[in-house]
């Protein structure tokens, strides 16, 4: 439901980019976004596309690489991936400790983009 | 064809918004006035947890609440009824508060004169809980008719707060809510949060909440 505002944010460092890089067209921008966030793909794509209209990146291809949701073991200190869907009720697989505290899967990142 | 060429970006999405969340957060603590983030979903209790603090503390503490109901006044005019500044942001179907409207609501507010402010945000589990307000605590309510299973499906919410509030326990005798089960899956998501248990209806549980509130602003005037 969010995606709007995200979007805009996203939007706005990635024309920043472009005028500092004399950018004549964004072709596509990489981002991470972590598992646990709960934007949609293909909303973040419909929204970009609608708010870039006229703009250098017009057009562009948004490249979303979902980064894990990370876990570790306060007992034993082993690190692992988890599923949102299970998060709440995680066991770890190495000594069978349930103090599982959250590292990552939170990130909202603008890796890089491809332009002309 | 034009080559195409690689430019690091490297930059936080929501860096903007974290920026205003700090100024916020900063120029509050120059007032020393806490800002308490108050998190739900529609129809859990926050106006009457709300409420049942302006009865508790308002001889104790001089306090302030920013509304963000989707478009009504019925809030704020429930809360200024009890003699509080509120102040009722129009968030027009906005899913969430930014920063960047809190700062209104705090504009609008004399926040010289308040040693603590509450935001009321949307009723919503999923989107608030990505957008930092500026608040030094943030605060979440999950009823007991909502079900034990919340923090599986909303588990970033869970998360980010410091103190869940288990509202309407006069439901448990009613319901298969399982209170242990609750606990344990909020703590695997996050060790550090502090769990109570009310009932805005009947009053119990509330004397544990107000300490808590007053334990922490006590904590930030220091």
């Amino acid at each position: 439901m969010h995606e709007l505002p995200v979007t805009e944010s996203i939007l706005k460092i990635v024309l920043k980019h472009a005028e500092k890089n004399n950018v004549r067209k964004v072709v596509s921008i990489s981002l991470q976004v972590g598992k646990l966030s709960d934007l949609e793909d293909e909303w973040i794509q419909r929204y970009f596309d609608y708010l870039s209209k006229g703009t250098v990146a017009e057009g562009a291809k948004l490249k979303i690489e979902r980064m894990p949701i990370m876990v570790q073991c306060s007992d034993c200190a082993t690190s692992y991936e988890a599923q949102a869907t299970n998060l709440g009720e995680l066991i770890c697989p190495a000594c069978g400790g349930k103090n599982i505290t959250l590292v990552s899967g939170r990130e909202y990142y603008i890796k890089d983009m491809e332009v002309q | 064809m034009e080559e195409v060429r690689l430019i690091e970006v490297k930059e936080e999405i929501m860096a903007d918004n974290v920026k205003v969340a700090t100024e916020v957060r900063e120029r509050l603590r120059k007032t020393k006035t806490m800002l308490l983030n108050l998190m739900s979903s529609p129809g859990s209790g926050k106006t009457s947890l709300i409420l049942q603090t302006i009865a508790n503390l308002k001889d104790k503490l001089r306090l302030g609440v920013i509304e963000a109901d989707i478009d009504s006044k019925v809030d704020a005019e429930n809360v200024a009824a009890q003699g509080i500044s509120a102040v009722q942001l129009r968030t027009g179907g906005f899913c969430h508060l930014d920063a960047t409207m809190v700062t209104q609501g705090i504009d609008a507010l004399a926040v010289n004169d308040l040693d603590l402010i509450i935001i009321e945000n949307v009723g919503n589990l999923v989107c608030p809980a990505e957008f930092d307000t500026g608040a030094h605590k943030n605060v979440m309510i999950l009823s007991v008719p909502e079900g034990d299973d919340k923090p599986l499906k909303y588990p970033l919410m869970f998360s980010i707060c410091d103190l869940l509030l288990v509202n309407k326990i006069d439901y448990l005798s009613l319901s298969d809510f399982d209170m242990s089960a609750l606990r344990k899956r909020v703590l695997a998501l996050n060790p550090r949060i502090v769990i109570l248990e009310v009932s805005c209806k009947t009053g119990s549980g509330i004397d544990a909440w107000v300490n808590w509130l007053k334990k922490e602003f006590d904590v930030f005037k220091q």
